[in-house]
């Protein structure tokens, strides 16, 4: 399969096989009008696999968002068909408006206006917990 | 601003600090009864709970201050819909301290955020009742005149109750406290606590379903009720109800120094035969709530200058 290189975007490489549909998902690519291709279980040296996004625009990314979902994931900045620059990522501290508390009891769930945020308590296992009724986010 | 949302908001050398001067209203309740004079106390009570409301409210009469608020969401603004944060910052304009009860598990932390006076988290649905900690720590101390090397055994409903996962987290902070977890598997210790603070900080603890044969090593009993309103299944709540109840013979074995603790309030799981009991301190642990939240609001109070 190919698929074109890009002159001015984003590549996010090395996605845990799988998650390219979440990321694909939690960053709304769905509504860009550019071009996007998800690319799923490509052949990877190092992995074996992974998912590849292409995204042909250079959008304002979310990259808690992608470091919440894959910390793994490589984000490639493509400049006039060159790499730009290149980010390793790490769970961010915190995360705000990606996910929501599915604690019922949870207060943002009678209080819609209140940012929904998560931080991060053990580093170990990847657990987010709701900065305010402190579940564990689960997902 | 200094709010107290969560014990853990307090160090060990704050903690230690409130006991002394809770010890200390005690001794000499004269020289404390004016100290807060001209100051109120706002009590928000978002659900009813009239015993942690009228603790509150004695304690800050008895520090001379006064006292204003609501004791149910129907009678506040809140029935119409108003946010707690508007509440808040409304109430901060007519009160010096705030003590808030909400049904939803974080509440407070919104509150405090917006809080333009101190917020003190009077319980959040199942999730943080400080003061009952506190409560619980300045009872403890009275009793055994320490917070360290002893064996507190934990018994009843584990899972559900706040109290108990509040006050494993504030005394794993303090050498040599063993504990002895007592509960129907149904109603065990959640698993987070259990790694996130019990076995992460290398806390000595055991898990059990026989409270009599925990019995004789036990300096602390903190009995819990099993709470109707933390089950979402009716028969659920039934069929543990009655787990465990304690009764004069079950305390055969028991130390004679043993403490005996409960919040309260109890529905039958401390046989009223235990109430004269010497070793039963629960009714004791009560009065001593109102004088650790006097501390507690002289020492917000204080922060907030």
């Amino acid at each position: 399969m190919i698929i074109g290189k890009i002159q001015n975007g984003i590549v996010l490489d090395h996605i845990t096989p799988g998650l390219g549909m979440k990321l694909y998902e939690i960053l709304g690519l769905d509504a860009l009008d550019c071009q996007v291709a998800l690319i799923k279980n490509a052949e990877s040296v190092k992995h074996g696999r992974k998912d590849i996004l292409k995204i042909d625009e250079l959008i304002d990314i979310n990259l808690d968002a992608i470091g919440f979902v894959d910390p793994g994931v490589t984000v490639n900045i493509i400049k006039d068909g060159k790499l730009a620059k290149r980010k390793h990522l790490e769970p961010p501290e915190e995360i705000t408006g990606i996910m929501k508390c599915k604690n019922p009891r949870c207060i943002t769930t009678i209080e819609q206006e209140i940012p929904q945020r998560f931080r991060l308590t053990d580093r170990e296992n990847g657990t987010y917990r709701c900065v305010y009724c402190e579940s564990k986010l689960e997902y | 601003m200094r709010h107290l949302i969560d014990i853990m908001d307090l160090s060990t050398t704050e903690i230690d600090d409130m006991i002394r001067v809770a010890k200390d209203i005690i001794a000499e309740p004269a020289k404390y009864s004016h100290i807060c004079s001209g100051k109120k106390l706002a009590t928000l009570f978002f659900e009813p709970s009239t015993r942690t409301r009228l603790s509150f409210e004695a304690a800050m009469y008895e520090l001379g201050g006064n006292v204003l608020g609501f004791s149910e969401a129907q009678s506040s603004s809140a029935a119409k819909g108003e946010s707690v944060a508007d509440t808040i910052r409304t109430v901060g304009a007519y009160a010096d301290i705030i003590a808030m009860r909400h049904p939803k598990e974080g509440a407070p932390v919104v509150a405090s955020a917006k809080s333009t006076v101190p917020v003190i988290n009077a319980g959040d649905g199942g999730h943080n009742h400080p003061t009952q900690t506190l409560t619980d720590l300045l009872t403890i101390s009275r009793e055994k005149g320490r917070l360290n090397n002893m064996t507190v055994g934990l018994c009843g409903d584990l899972k559900f109750g706040r109290t108990v996962h509040s006050l494993i987290t504030a005394m794993s902070r303090y050498e040599n406290v063993r504990f002895v977890l007592i509960s129907p598997d149904e109603l065990r210790i959640p698993e987070y606590l259990k790694y996130e603070v019990m076995v992460k900080k290398g806390l000595d603890f055991i898990e059990t379903t026989d409270l009599e044969g925990a019995m004789p090593e036990l300096d602390i009993l903190y009995m819990t009720r099993v709470q109707r309103e933390r089950f979402f299944n009716e028969q659920d709540y039934l069929r543990l109800k009655d787990s465990y109840i304690l009764t004069p013979d079950k305390l055969t074995n028991a130390k004679e120094d043993l403490s005996i603790l409960h919040p309260l309030p109890r529905v039958n799981e401390i046989s009223v035969a235990v109430d004269d009991d010497p070793r039963a301190r629960y009714f004791e642990q009560v009065r001593n709530g109102k004088f650790i939240r006097m501390a507690l609001i002289l020492k917000l109070l204080e922060d907030a200058k």
